[in-house]
C-alpha cells in the first residue's frame, strides 16, 4: 500500500479531507451536513494517513489518543446542552446570538456547539478504531 | 409547618464538604480535619437552634421542586425525631471527622476517605430529614452506596472487598423494597410526602395491602438495622476503618432502620402484626446478638455484636408501642448513640497506637494511655446501665416501658441481653487497661488528642444528659417519643429512683447477673463457640452460597448461550431477524402487493444496474477482499440513488459508512486467521443463502408494506413549517438531530463512543500479550 505516490499525496488529502469534514460540519445546519458525518470524513482522512505513514505517525500528529477527542466531544455536546441553563431555560433549549465580526454577522449558537461535540465523537471514536486495526506487525 | 429555607443549604452542606475534603487535606494536612469538622458542628448548632421550637410542638419545613411532573420534591421536614437524628449525626459526626484526621493521619488517601465520609454524613442527614417519599428512598439508597465505599475502603483486601459487597447487596435490596413501600403507600392514601402520610391516621391500617406495605417496610428496616438473621453484614463491615465503623455502625447508618420503624410508627404500628413480629424478631436479635458478642475477641467485634443487640432492642421496644415502651426506645437510642460511638473510638485508638485490639492479647494500658481508659470507662459505665449515665436512666425508662406493657418474656429478655451487654462493655472498656502489662506489637502510648477528644466529649455529653435529666427529657426524648407516637408524649426520666420500683430491681438482676457472665467471660465464650461449631452454618456462610449459586448458574447460563462461535451468534441474529420480519406478515397475512414499477431515467437504470452488479460479484467473488469491495460498489450505487431521490445527507453518510465499512472489514479481515478465500460445504452455503434471502426479503417486503400506507405528513408538516422559524436552520434533518431531538443524539453519540471504547478493547485484546494502557499507545 505504502507506495510512493501515496505516501507523497496522503498528507496533502489528508488536509484537504480534515478541512473538508470542518467545512461540512459548519455549514449542515443550513445545508447538507452536519457533524455526524463531518466526523466520518475526519475520520476517513486520519485513516488514509496511518495507512500510508504508519500508525505511529498518526498517533504523534493526532497528539492525544483519538478517544480523548471523542470524550471532549462528549463533554462538549453536554455542556452546550446544560447552557440554557444559565438562563433558566430547560436542557438543550436552543440559544442564539448574532455578533458582528469583521463586518459579517455570524449564528454563534448552542447547537453548534452540539453537533461540534457530535462531530468530535464521531470523528474520535471511528479513528480510534480504524487506527488500532490497522496497527499490526509488518504494516498492510 | 414553618418555612426556613437554610435547613435546605444544612442538610446538603456535607456535600459541599465532601468536594473540598481532598484539596484541604492535600493542602492543610493535619488541620485539614479540624477545618471540615466545622462543617458538621455549624450545621449541629444550626440545628439545635430548633430544638425550643421543636419541643414546643412546632414543625419545620424546606424543599425545592425536583420532578415537578411526578409531584416528586427535594424536601426536608424537622419534627422531634428528625431533629434527635440530625443532631447526632452531625454531632457526633464533628468528633468523628477531627478522630478520622488523626486516624488516617499520613494515609495516602486521607482525602478520599474523608471525602466518603462526608458523602456518607450528607446522606444520613437528607435520609432522615427526608419529607418527600422519593427523597427518602435516594438518601437511603445513598447511605447503602456510600457505606459500601466506606466498607471496602481498604480495597485491596479481600475481606474488605466481600464485607464492602455483602452490607450493598443486604442493604441494596433493603433500600428496593422501600422504595416499593414509599410507592404502595403512596397509592394507597394519595399521599407524595412523610407528613402528609403521617397525617392519613387509619388510611394504611384499614387497607387490604396493609400487610404488604409493612412488609415491605420490615425489609428495609430489617436489612438496614441488621436483625437476624440479617445482621451478618454488619459485624464483617469491621473491616472497614474503625472512624467508620464508629460512625456508621453505632449512631448513623445502622439506625436508619430504627428510624423508619418509629417513623412509621403512627400510621403501621399498633396492629397485630407489628406488636407480634416486631417484638420477635427484636428479642431473637438482642439474645443472639449479645451471646455472639461474647464470644469474640475482637474489640471492633465484640462491639460491633453488641451494636446489634442494641438494635434489636430497639425494634423489639419500637414494637411494643406503648408510650412508655417508646420513651425507653428513644432514650436508649440516645444512649447507645453516645456510649457506642465512644467505645468504637475507643477500641480504634487501642488499635492505632498498640498494633491490635485482640482483647486477649491487651492488658495493663491504664498507665499509657490514661484519658482513653478514662473515656472507655465513662462510655462502658453508661453501656452497661450503671448510674450516674444516662445510659442508667434509658435502661429504666425501658424497662419500664416493657413492665407496663405486661410482656414478661420480652422483659426477660431485655434483662439478659442487658447483663450480656453489661458484661461485654466491661470487657472492652476493662481488659486491655487492667492487669499486668501485655507486650504488644507497638509501644502503646496515648494517642494524639484528635484521638481521645471525641470519646471524652460524647462521655461527658452522656453524663450530662443524665445530671440534667429533666431538661434531656422535656428537650429531647419528648419531643422525639412524641413524633413516634403520633401524639404528645410525657416521659418519666429520673436519674433518681424515686421508689423501689420493678425497673429498679431488675437493674440489680442485670447487674448481678452481668457480673457473673464478665467472670465468667471465658467460658461462655468456649461455650458459644462450641454450639456455632456444632451447628456448623451461618446466615455468613449463606450468603457466600448464594452468591457461590448466582455464579455458577449465570456461568452455566452463559455456557449455555454464548459457544464462542461467530459463527453461530451471527446466525442466531439473522435468523432472529428473519423471523421477526416474516412471521408476524404471515400470522396477519400482511403482505404487500406488488408495487407499480416507476419510470426511470437512463442513468437511473445505470446506477440500478451498477448496484445488481456489486452484489452478484459479491457472491461470484473468489476471495473474501474481492467481497468486501464488491459489497462497497452496491452501497455506494444505494448512496447515489439516496442522492437522485433528493436525500443528500442520507447519501453523504451513506457515502463515508460504506467507504469505512470497505476499509474497516478489509483491517479485520487481515486481523483474523482466515484464509483467502471463503470454503464453506454446500449445504452450509444453501442455508446461509437461505437465511440471507429470509432476512433481506422479509426487510424489503416490510418497506414496501409500509410505503402502501399513504404517508402520515404531521411531523414533516411540522419540521418543515418550524424548523427555520424557531430553530434557524434550513436543513430539516440536521436540525432534527442537533435541535428537535437533541437528547436523542446526546445518547446516540454516548453509545457510539461506548461501542468505541469496546471495540479498541476487543482489538487489543490478544492471547498471551500484555495490553497497553491508553498513554502508552499515544506514546507509541
Amino acid at each position: 500500500m505504502s507506495t510512493l505516490i501515496f505516501r507523497t499525496l496522503s498528507p496533502l488529502v489528508t488536509g484537504l479531507i480534515l478541512v473538508f469534514s470542518v467545512f461540512i460540519t459548519l455549514r449542515g445546519h443550513n445545508e447538507p451536513g452536519g457533524g455526524f458525518i463531518g466526523g466520518l470524513i475526519a475520520a476517513a482522512g486520519f485513516a488514509i494517513f496511518g495507512l500510508s505513514h504508519g500508525v505511529a505517525r498518526a498517533r504523534q500528529a493526532l497528539v492525544f489518543h483519538p478517544l480523548v477527542f471523542a470524550g471532549a466531544g462528549l463533554f462538549i455536546a453536554v455542556a452546550a446542552g446544560l447552557a440554557s441553563a444559565l438562563f433558566g431555560r430547560n436542557f438543550m433549549t436552543g440559544l442564539w446570538a448574532y455578533p458582528q465580526v469583521l463586518g459579517v454577522e455570524l449564528a454563534i449558537s448552542s447547537p453548534l456547539f452540539f453537533d461540534l461535540g457530535v462531530f468530535l465523537v464521531v470523528t474520535g471514536t471511528m479513528s480510534s478504531i480504524v487506527l488500532a486495526l490497522e496497527e499490526r506487525e509488518g504494516g498492510f | 409547618m414553618i418555612t426556613e429555607d437554610w435547613i435546605l443549604v444544612a442538610a446538603l452542606a456535607p456535600f459541599l464538604a465532601a468536594v473540598a475534603a481532598p484539596f484541604l487535606a492535600a493542602a492543610a494536612g493535619r488541620a485539614a480535619a479540624f477545618l471540615l469538622a466545622a462543617v458538621p458542628a455549624a450545621v449541629f448548632v444550626a440545628f439545635a437552634g430548633l430544638v425550643p421550637g421543636v419541643a414546643a410542638g412546632e414543625r419545620y419545613a424546606a424543599g425545592v421542586d425536583w420532578l415537578p411532573a411526578w409531584g416528586v420534591r427535594l424536601s426536608f421536614m424537622v419534627d422531634g425525631l428528625s431533629l434527635m437524628f440530625a443532631l447526632l449525626i452531625t454531632g457526633i459526626g464533628a468528633f468523628i471527622i477531627v478522630y478520622a484526621g488523626g486516624y488516617m493521619k499520613g494515609h495516602p488517601h486521607a482525602g478520599r476517605f474523608l471525602t466518603f465520609m462526608f458523602l456518607f454524613m450528607g446522606a444520613m442527614l437528607g435520609l432522615v430529614l427526608a419529607d418527600d417519599l422519593i427523597t427518602l428512598f435516594v438518601f437511603w439508597e445513598g447511605t447503602s452506596i456510600t457505606s459500601f465505599l466506606l466498607i471496602g475502603f481498604d480495597h485491596a483486601r479481600r475481606a474488605s472487598r466481600r464485607a464492602a459487597l455483602q452490607a450493598l447487596v443486604i442493604t441494596g435490596a433493603g433500600g428496593l423494597s422501600l422504595l416499593a413501600a414509599v410507592l404502595l403507600a403512596g397509592q394507597i392514601t394519595g399521599a407524595g410526602s412523610l407528613s402528609e402520610l403521617l397525617a392519613t391516621g387509619d388510611a394504611l391500617r384499614s387497607s387490604d395491602l396493609y400487610v404488604a406495605v409493612f412488609l415491605l417496610v420490615l425489609g428495609a428496616a430489617f436489612t438496614k438495622s441488621a436483625q437476624v438473621p440479617l445482621h451478618v453484614w454488619l459485624p464483617n463491615a469491621m473491616e472497614a476503618p474503625t472512624p467508620v465503623s464508629a460512625y456508621l455502625h453505632s449512631a448513623t447508618m445502622v439506625k436508619a432502620g430504627v428510624y423508619l420503624l418509629m417513623r412509621m410508627n403512627p400510621v403501621l404500628g399498633d396492629t397485630d402484626w407489628w406488636t407480634t413480629i416486631l417484638p420477635v424478631f427484636g428479642a431473637a436479635t438482642l439474645i443472639v446478638g449479645a451471646l455472639l458478642a461474647m464470644r469474640q475477641t475482637d474489640l471492633k467485634l465484640m462491639l460491633a455484636y453488641t451494636t446489634v443487640a442494641s438494635l434489636g432492642l430497639l425494634v423489639m421496644l419500637t414494637g411494643v408501642g406503648t408510650e412508655a415502651a417508646i420513651v425507653g426506645a428513644v432514650s436508649y437510642l440516645f444512649a447507645h448513640s453516645l456510649f457506642k460511638g465512644a467505645l468504637f473510638m475507643v477500641a480504634g485508638a487501642i488499635d492505632h497506637e498498640s498494633g491490635t485490639r485482640d482483647v486477649t492479647r491487651l492488658g495493663g494500658l491504664r498507665r499509657a494511655m490514661p484519658v482513653t481508659f478514662a473515656a472507655a470507662l465513662v462510655a462502658a459505665i453508661s453501656m452497661a446501665g450503671l448510674p450516674v449515665m444516662f445510659g442508667f436512666v434509658a435502661k429504666e425508662a425501658l424497662y419500664l416501658g416493657l413492665d407496663d406493657s405486661g410482656r414478661t418474656a420480652l422483659l426477660a429478655a431485655a434483662v439478659l441481653g442487658n447483663a450480656l451487654m453489661f458484661a461485654v462493655g466491661f470487657q472492652v472498656a476493662l481488659k486491655p487497661f487492667l492487669g499486668p502489662e501485655v507486650k504488644t506489637p507497638k509501644h502503646a502510648h496515648e494517642g494524639p488528642f484528635e484521638l481521645w477528644a471525641g470519646p471524652v466529649v460524647l462521655g461527658l455529653v452522656g453524663l450530662g444528659a443524665a445530671l440534667l435529666t429533666y431538661q434531656t427529657a422535656e428537650y429531647l426524648i419528648a419531643p422525639t417519643a412524641g413524633a413516634v407516637l403520633g401524639r404528645p408524649a410525657i416521659p418519666e426520666l429520673h436519674l433518681i429512683p424515686t421508689y423501689i420500683s420493678t425497673p429498679l430491681i431488675l437493674s440489680v438482676v442485670t447487674v448481678v447477673i452481668g457480673l457473673l457472665l464478665y467472670l465468667g467471660a471465658r467460658q461462655i465464650r468456649a461455650g458459644v463457640a462450641g454450639t456455632l461449631a456444632a451447628i456448623g452454618w451461618g446466615p455468613d456462610r449463606g450468603f457466600d452460597q448464594a452468591v457461590a449459586g448466582l455464579v455458577a448458574f449465570s456461568s452455566a447460563v452463559t455456557g449455555l448461550t454464548q459457544t464462542g462461535r461467530m459463527n453461530r451468534y451471527i446466525t442466531v441474529t439473522i435468523l432472529a431477524a428473519a423471523v421477526a420480519l416474516l412471521v408476524p406478515m404471515a400470522v396477519y397475512d400482511e403482505f404487500p402487493g406488488r408495487p407499480p414499477f416507476p419510470p426511470l431515467t437512463i442513468y437511473e437504470w445505470a446506477i440500478l444496474l451498477l448496484t445488481a452488479v456489486g452484489l452478484v460479484a459479491v457472491l461470484i467473488a473468489r476471495t473474501r477482499l474481492t467481497a468486501i469491495v464488491s459489497l462497497g460498489i452496491q452501497g455506494f450505487g444505494v448512496a447515489v440513488l439516496f442522492m437522485l431521490f433528493g436525500a443528500p445527507d442520507l447519501s453523504f453518510t451513506q457515502f463515508m459508512v460504506e467507504t469505512l465499512s470497505v476499509v474497516i472489514l478489509a483491517l479485520v479481515m487481515t486481523r483474523l486467521a482466515l484464509g483467502e478465500r471463503d470454503h464453506r460445504p454446500t449445504g452450509e452455503m444453501a442455508w446461509h443463502g437461505a437465511l440471507a434471502l429470509a432476512t433481506g426479503g422479509g426487510l424489503a417486503m416490510v418497506l414496501l408494506a409500509a410505503v402502501e400506507v399513504p404517508f402520515d405528513r404531521r411531523l414533516t408538516d411540522f419540521f418543515e413549517a418550524w424548523s427555520r422559524v424557531i430553530a434557524h436552520g434550513r436543513n430539516v434533518v440536521n436540525v432534527i438531530i442537533v435541535d428537535f431531538r437533541g437528547v436523542d443524539t446526546l445518547g446516540e453519540i454516548a453509545v457510539v463512543m461506548i461501542a468505541g471504547l469496546c471495540i479498541l478493547a476487543l482489538v487489543r485484546i490478544k492471547a498471551g500479550r500484555r495490553i497497553p494502557s491508553l498513554r502508552e499507545e499515544t506514546r507509541s
